[in-house]
């Protein structure tokens, strides 16, 4: 019941919000999602499921018996963790938000609201249509947001998002419906409960019909991740978006791919996904390199961050498709970390935005003689993004190319990547480094260059509120960075439980591999 | 006979209703003229009770004996569907026929005279056409069927000339005649072609004959096959499906938008289940029935043309209507997803998405017909932008009902194109899904644009002067036929146990009985029947 409460509450509060007079939007927004906050805390303390793989949060009810359709949720523990990273985001916006948005305000935070309630929806759906219904719908809420509050380009933004992302989750939409058939023409009934059409796929199905499965889910997921070479609409709807949209795209709804990643493919498509990792590795790898080279010559500070998110979400599939604990864990922190710094970063870049109305950094730098405060938190978050040792950033990076080199040898798991995909994919760090730290060199230090004209109502440096929507995502990454145990003896079980299908796999890997010594 | 005419007790009643809405048109005082739309609107929620009355005692008269239908409780689904939406129409015709003469009445510039006045018959003509499709539902042979198609058709010529008083509309009412009576030509010619091969009328003493030739040839024989090709290729013409969908783009434009919505839901449906009836006679509803691999391969080509051909025909429109009418074109491709599915899964998704696609379809006219500009109707997109800041209500119901037409979830479409995508993956047509998966995502640029101009876009010179229209009628229908899109889901599984009754054949179990509570009773019928 709490997990349904999760997603009511934002639903609500959206709801009053279309009632109530425009001047209480941002309050009643502000309350909701603090509310949902509270009760995401209180469902993580309630939680038995950190460590053991098992299922909380549970909630069951019939709505289609005859195509086995239900309203199932629950969670594990990642599916916790990227709750609990969702609705520590939310307050953060409406705050972020308060001074950035002036007009359609009750629109901006219902849409808002909506989106959180969506996105909640992705990570607790254990019925293929509940996900996918809400996976889609998450389309809609950040459509208006980019289309209504975005900058110049907005309309161009928000279409190309749109319709980029219908069209893969459309084919991502018929595998699973040829899954859900095949399962049904097994086993004589239909269920579109992800469990039982994990195990089907998993067992049932000969590793051609996987491998289109496979194909069909990756045109899906490889979208909203993106993977290269369908990442193009990222940059546009990341630097047309409002902050908070621009926050939220890439914090969450990137890791809705991920964890389509996470949640259906790999569990669904294990002899696929042994035979296709490589060339999913490939493009993971090209994606980091390629996208890195990108920011490297960019000069629109949003465009850059965006553009390394690119880069960034290729060490989480890499990790993913290493196919071993060590991996996946990597991966699952990766999300969050990521979530959180590449959030912030947004936030910060939102911030100076509002006070110059540029992002280019030819035109804006040098802003440590002027914004002390703002430049320290802009260095810190880029360090926790760059992976510097101790912050969040380098504990996630790290675990991902270990795992992605681990699976080199054929151990306990059947690992198809190896060393040198480890190799190419830690060139990717080398220039994260080197474009993140050019940017701040630009941005932070150096000669101070302003944009001539009138900066508006906001004082030179931070105010309080601002510094309250970065403090707790600060806090977090240095309690990660210190402790990242915690969390991965937290989901360690439910990563074993979505691995559980590959060691049997190992045995026919072992024999080819073995085949082909002469 | 007698109990056949029981049967029909429902299309008498909206026959009746013609019959009055005929003489109150010409009554002299306005207060009977203006009771026309409520007396359309009671004639079709009695029908729709007479429907269930009768069809509460089962169709015993309709399932064997020489009146048998291939499809005995079709009727009963099919007037659900059609009553749903007519009643929706209805709302959407309020008032705009004739409205200047009325006015001129009504001012006293003019005095009444019965022969100008055509609103009673326009009236007339939309209750006799939705009594056509009706019919059409329980015909037992051909001639019935032909009749009742035509009877479907022909009033909509007429409605189409006299809905409004433009050259266009009279070009299109042309057009639109001349091309249906070739296309009537077509299938009667198949029609013949069919009885030559049988020697019988009965669509269930064709298919006995023709199973039995099955069997003994191993195919049902040339001529009968040619039949049922010119039958498909006509009836074609009334779903607007390729290659005989030239015409909808223009008639559709040149018709006044509440005619549209009519043009749009009632000869499409009428063609929709013709079409299924005409393909009963291979005998497929049969335990192990196929169709001929002929039949097969030009349905699967045409349902490919038309979805492909409406969607990008629909992506190079600037006019609204002429969007619209490409959109309407695609969907008929889609629907024939689920008649290629076959008897089963696949019909009933096909009445589901023929409710689904009515209440969407007449939404986005009932926009339309509820605003104008400059006294006539809004036209292109750019009429369209903005509109949130002056008709909020007006944007918010275009944006839902493309919503439903996309196949957005948690929307009616949605759940009506998931339904054929189901029937259609579990029969084996794969290719066909992806087709129209791809074809959804196409469909996608065009609605978007339904969606976002009218609610993010800033008004435009032209959208500026855009005005609420004279009567509320087409706004309440928008309204309703939007609450219906989002809240029908929540009924998904009654639905979808009417449209299981619907399709039972004669002979096989009948899933439900009447009156029973069907929700969620089975399994979708056919799971039994598909090949692996």
């Amino acid at each position: 019941m709490l997990g349904v409460l999760l997603m009511l509450v934002p639903l609500v509060a959206a709801v009053i919000i279309m009632f109530a007079p425009a001047r209480a939007a941002r309050g009643v927004a502000l309350i909701g999602t603090l509310v949902g906050l509270g009760l995401a805390i209180l469902a993580a303390i309630d939680f038995n499921g950190w460590g053991s793989g098992g299922w909380g949060l549970e909630f069951h009810r019939d709505l289609l018996p005859s195509l086995g359709i239900s309203l199932t949720f629950g969670a594990d523990s990642v599916s916790m963790l990227l709750v609990l990273l969702t609705v520590l985001l939310m307050p953060l916006a409406v705050i972020g938000s308060w001074t950035a948005v002036t007009e359609r305000l009750r629109e901006y935070y219902a849409w808002l609201l909506v989106l959180s309630t969506a996105m909640i929806g992705v990570f607790l759906a254990r019925d293929l249509l509940v996900f996918y219904v809400c996976f889609e719908f998450t389309l809609v809420p950040m459509f208006f947001l980019i289309a209504i509050y975005g900058s110049t380009n907005r309309a161009w933004a928000s279409v190309k998002f749109f319709l980029y992302t219908f069209l893969g989750s459309l084919f991502a939409f018929t595998g699973f419906l040829y899954v859900a058939w095949a399962n049904a023409e097994h086993g004589g009934v239909w269920s579109f409960s992800i469990p039982d059409l994990a195990h089907f796929a998993s067992t049932g199905m000969t590793s051609t019909e996987q491998a289109w499965v496979l194909l069909a889910l990756m045109a899906g997921f490889a979208v909203k991740i993106p993977l290269f070479p369908v990442h193009t609409w990222l940059p546009l709807a990341h630097t047309e978006a409002p902050t908070a949209g621009s926050v939220l795209l890439a914090a969450v709804l990137l890791k809705l791919g991920t964890y389509g990643l996470y949640r259906f493919v790999l569990p669904m498509t294990p002899s696929a996904v042994v035979d296709w990792a490589p060339l999913i590795g490939i493009l993971a790898i090209v994606g980091i390199l390629y996208a890195a080279l990108i920011c490297w010559v960019q000069t629109d500070v949003k465009k850059l961050v965006a553009y390394s998110s690119v880069s960034h979400l290729g060490f989480c599939v890499l990790g993913l498709f290493a196919l071993n604990p060590l991996g996946l864990q990597g991966s699952v922190l990766y999300m969050i970390n990521h979530g959180l710094s590449t959030g912030a970063l947004f936030f910060m870049i939102g911030m100076m935005y509002e006070r110059y109305h540029t992002r280019d950094m030819g035109v804006v730098g040098g802003l440590a003689a002027k914004m002390p405060v703002w430049s320290f938190f802009m260095v810190f978050f880029v360090l926790a993004s760059v992976g510097l040792p101790g912050l969040n950033g380098f504990v996630s990076e790290f675990l991902c190319l270990i795992g992605t080199f681990a699976a080199g040898d054929v151990g306990a798991y059947p690992g198809v990547l190896g060393p040198w995909f480890a190799a190419f994919a830690a060139l990717g760090m080398i220039f994260t480094a080197m474009y993140l730290l050019i940017m701040v060199g630009k941005v932070v230090f150096g000669p101070l260059r302003e944009p001539a004209g009138d900066h508006g109502p906001l004082p030179a440096d931070l105010t309080v509120r601002e510094i309250i929507v970065l403090v707790p995502l600060a806090a977090a990454c240095i309690w990660i960075g210190v402790q990242p145990d915690i969390i991965m003896d937290s989901m360690s079980g439910a990563i074993e439980h979505t691995l559980a299908v590959y060691p049997d796999l190992v045995s026919p890997v072992r024999e080819t591999v073995a085949g082909a010594m002469p | 006979m007698t109990e056949r005419l029981w049967m029909l007790i429902p299309e008498l009643i909206v026959l009746a209703g013609a019959v009055s809405c005929a003489i109150i048109g010409i009554s002299r005082s306005v207060a009977v003229r203006r009771s026309l739309p409520i007396v359309a609107f009671v004639t079709l929620i009695v029908a729709l009770v007479a429907t269930w009355i009768v069809y509460q005692d089962g169709v015993a008269s309709l399932g064997s004996g020489d009146w048998a239908v291939p499809m005995p409780w079709l009727g009963k689904s099919l007037i659900g569907v059609s009553v749903v939406v007519g009643l929706v129409l209805v709302l959407v015709q309020a008032g705009f026929v004739d409205h200047s003469y009325e006015d001129a009445v009504a001012a006293g510039r003019s005095t009444f005279d019965p022969l100008r006045t055509s609103r009673g018959e326009y009236y007339v003509f939309f209750l006799l056409s939705l009594c056509g499709l009706m019919l059409t539902s329980v015909a037992p042979d051909l001639i019935w069927l032909f009749l009742a198609l035509e009877l479907t058709s022909l009033p909509t010529y007429i409605m189409v000339a006299i809905g409004r008083i433009d050259r266009r509309a009279q070009e299109a009412a042309m057009k639109y005649f001349f091309l249906g009576a070739m296309a009537a030509a077509i299938f009667l010619f198949g029609f013949a072609m069919l009885y030559g091969a049988t020697g019988t009328m009965s669509l269930v003493g064709m298919k006995d004959v023709l199973t039995a030739r099955l069997a003994e040839t191993g195919s049902i024989g040339t001529l009968a096959t040619l039949g049922l090709l010119l039958s498909i290729f006509g009836i074609a013409f009334k779903l607007a499906a390729a290659p005989l969908h030239m015409y909808a783009a223009d008639v559709y434009e040149g018709a006044a938008a509440p005619v549209t919505a009519f043009l749009g839901f009632v000869p499409k449906a009428g063609g929709v289940v013709a079409l299924m009836l005409i393909l009963s006679v291979t005998g497929w509803m049969e335990e192990g029935g196929s169709l001929p691999e002929a039949v097969l391969i030009t349905l699967w080509i045409v349902a490919v043309l038309t979805m492909t051909l409406g969607n990008i025909g629909a992506l190079l429109q600037t006019r609204v209507k002429r969007m619209l009418a490409y959109s309407s074109i695609s969907h008929s491709g889609y629907i024939l997803i689920g008649i290629i599915a076959g008897p089963g899964d696949g019909f009933v998704a096909v009445l589901v998405y023929l409710l689904a696609y009515g209440l969407s379809n007449t939404a986005t006219f009932a926009v339309l017909a509820s605003l104008k500009r400059g006294g006539g109707e809004v036209e292109t997109l750019d009429d369209l932008t903005g509109l949130r800041e002056r008709h909020p209500s007006m944007a918010w119901a275009m944006a839902i009902s493309a919503g439903s037409l996309l196949g957005f979830p948690p929307l009616l479409g949605f759940w009506g194109k998931l339904l054929l995508f189901i029937a259609g993956i579990a029969t084996g047509h794969i290719v066909l899904v992806i087709i129209a998966a791809i074809n959804s995502a196409i469909s996608g640029w065009y609605y978007l644009r339904l969606v976002a101009l009218p609610l993010t876009g800033s008004p435009t010179a032209s959208s500026r002067s855009v005005e609420r229209g004279d009567w509320n009628g087409p706004r309440i229908a928008a309204v309703t036929a939007c609450a219906a899109v989002i809240v029908l889901p929540l009924f998904l599984g009654d639905i979808i146990g009417e449209a299981e009754e619907g399709v039972g054949v004669a002979g096989r179990e009948v899933p439900h009985q009447a009156g029973e509570d069907v929700a969620g009773a089975g399994a979708l019928v056919s799971l039994g029947r598909v090949s692996p």
